[in-house]
């Protein structure tokens, strides 16, 4: 996967934990906490489809790295090089 | 049986009735597989939570539960005459709406609605709330005479509190810092806070930091349906999703495999059984998880020791009346909050003769279709006051409680006596007796007992506690949450596990 399609697969998920959110205008080096209504639960939920979808692994003590789009993709660009988008 | 109390409840365990409980009979589970990922002990909203969230991450899950009932202490019985009694329906936040969307099911979350009326009686105040942070402000500003800024501030402060960094302020000392000398504002912002988690003002501020943000701010909410309903959807999800799932099976122990470093979960036994696990989640009370149900030297002592000092939360009373078919009662509210104290303080909300109880109205919108009423009372306690008694004063206690309480609940509804055709009490003890809690703990632990909790499978890889623990992880929104957060402790772990086992070539 690229950077384009891990963050359409983050978009994806979070889709799927909070449906009511407009994600089109999601800016990439913005916190998501701070653009939708997202809590620590649902962090945690997308460490879990992450796992479930991608089998990749974040540990805890990176949940931080998840906090921008922009974050999300250069920490999991490494990860998530091999995997195959719509997993 | 369908009832979870046997009649006039509240017989201890050792008087032979097995109400609820019985002997695991081996054919309870013949037709179980011999090794799972997961097996999860009880079926509180922990337990059930993160085994719906296993089962649906694929995994294969087996949850165990030593009652005839799922659900743990969110649960219900019925009584001749078409009584139903919801044991801990009082009221829960908005974010159990989310959580049920998430974990459960867009049908639960839909039928999650609000309390239409919250009232404080008490010599002090008397009156209504929606229970939303702004009416908070409100009644303190206006009825109660704090200044705005003073209540801001106060606000902000909580939303500061920083879990990592906990200042050692007790609830007491915070109230006194932001409304000194102010006892009717303290009882204001402590009572329902109380009544939903046990702690007191000696707890620690960061406890009522945490929920005070999540629990008084934007109204109280309940099941529509009530109790049963809800449990029964949620145990047709959890077979939906492959979870085998059994009652009336009790589990003895743990099964640990030693090793040189640490023992790592390997099954749970039920009488000879063994049944074999990857990982073992329990929802029984922190302690006799830990204290009785693994093989001490797995532990380091420190650990134990640790374990051993944790203090348990109090347990509850209840009075359950129930109105005769056709009666029927105006709207009060569906919450009242009652005491005829002059003034507040934590231990007397534990008091044997209190003079605090909380109303739960139940009127025929709790379950539609049904055209009942019932009434709730509940009051704090303490096991110890309970556990001593011969079963003639205990009995005598129990009828002096429901006396009492039906002599407050006339005055707040007058001539319901006359409607009322069932009233029966519980006890610490009855609690203890249908939960197993030790001391019959309403809510869990106290704050220690979250650091054991959260890092019981750092003692025991592949071994996790998920249940009321802290006061924060506590009630229904707090225990499903919790058993959540656990699952994804331990999908990690088996996601991590199943990659080592892979062979390389
Ligand atoms: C009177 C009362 C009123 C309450 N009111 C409210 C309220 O209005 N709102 C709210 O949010 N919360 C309320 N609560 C608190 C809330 O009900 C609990 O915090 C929550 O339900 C606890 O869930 P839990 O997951 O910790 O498990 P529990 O409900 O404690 O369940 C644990 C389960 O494990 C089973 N178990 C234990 N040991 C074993 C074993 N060895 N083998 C097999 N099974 C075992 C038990 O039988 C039980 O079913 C109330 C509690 C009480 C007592």
């Amino acid at each position: 996967m690229n950077r384009e399609e891990i963050i359409q697969a983050i978009k994806d998920i979070i889709t799927t934990i909070a449906p009511d959110e407009d994600l089109s205008s999601l800016t990439e080096g913005e916190r998501l906490r701070d653009q939708i209504e997202l809590d620590s639960m649902d962090f945690l939920d997308i460490v879990m489809e992450l796992r479930k979808r991608y089998g990749v692994q974040v540990p805890e003590d990176d949940y931080k790295e998840l906090a921008t789009l922009e974050g999300c993709a250069n920490y999991l660009l490494p990860l998530m090089a091999n995997a195959t988008a719509n997993a | 049986m369908t009832s979870k109390h046997t009649t006039q409840d509240a017989r201890p365990a050792h008087s032979g009735s097995t109400g609820g409980h019985s002997t695991p009979s081996s054919d309870r589970l013949a037709s179980i597989k011999d090794h799972y990922d997961l097996i999860v002990i009880g079926s509180g909203l922990a337990g059930m939570t993160a085994a719906n969230v296993m089962g649906r991450n694929g995994r294969s899950v087996l949850l165990l539960e030593s009652h005839s009932n799922y659900g743990g202490l969110a649960t219900w019985f019925k009584r001749r005459g078409g009584h139903i009694f919801d044991v801990s329906l009082h009221g829960f936040p908005v974010g159990m709406k989310k959580t049920c969307r998430k974990y459960w099911s867009q049908e639960i979350a839909d039928d999650i609605v609000p309390l239409d009326g919250v009232r404080f009686v008490n010599p002090q105040f008397n009156l209504e709330t929606s229970f939303t942070r702004d009416d908070f402000t409100r009644i303190l500003v206006e009825e109660l005479g704090q200044e705005l800024e003073q209540v801001e501030s106060f606000y902000t402060h909580l939303r500061r509190m920083d879990f990592y960094d906990d200042s050692g302020q007790t609830v007491g000392e915070l109230f006194e810092q932001f409304f000194p000398g102010r006892n009717d504002v303290h009882r204001l912002l402590m009572e329902p806070i109380s009544y939903a988690n046990g702690s007191t003002l000696d707890d620690p501020a960061i406890t009522y930091g945490i929920v005070f943000s999540n629990f008084m701010s934007k109204g109280v909410y309940t099941f529509r349906g009530g109790t049963d309903q809800l449990i029964a959807r949620m145990r047709r999800e959890l077979v939906s999703n492959g979870v085998d799932l059994r009652n009336h099976v009790t589990v003895d122990r743990i099964r640990l495999e030693p090793g040189a470093e640490v023992w790592a979960a390997k099954g749970v036994e039920v009488g000879e059984r063994f049944i074999a696990a990857d990982a073992v989640l329990s929802n029984a009370n922190l302690k006799s998880t830990i204290l009785d149900m693994l093989d001490p030297a797995a532990l380091k002592p420190e650990f134990l020791e640790e374990v051993r000092a944790v203090r348990l939360n109090n347990s509850s009373c209840q009075v359950y009346f129930g109105l005769r078919d056709g009666a029927t009662l105006p709207f009060v509210g569906d919450l009242i909050f009652t005491s005829t104290r002059e003034t507040f303080d934590s231990p007397s909300l534990c008091d044997m003769h209190g003079e605090s109880r909380t109303f739960s109205f139940y009127y025929p919108k709790t379950r539609p279709g049904s055209e009942r009423y019932t009434v709730v009372a509940s009051t704090n306690a303490r096991y110890e006051d309970w556990a001593e008694l011969d079963q003639v004063s205990y009995e005598r206690e129990k009828q002096r409680m429901i006396d009492e309480t039906l002599a407050c609940l006339e005055g707040l509804v007058p001539g319901i006596s006359a409607d009322i055709e069932h009233a029966e009490a519980a006890t610490p003890r009855t609690f203890k007796f249908y939960t197993r809690h030790l001391g019959g703990s309403s809510f869990g632990t106290k704050f220690e007992g979250l650091r054991p909790s959260m890092e019981l499978h750092e003692e025991v890889p592949g071994l996790y506690h998920a249940g009321s623990v802290g006061i924060i992880m506590s009630g229904w929104l707090g225990a499903a949450n919790y058993g959540v957060i656990q699952a994804s402790k331990i999908d990690s772990y088996l996601h991590a596990r199943a990659l080592s086992a892979t062979p390389t070539t």
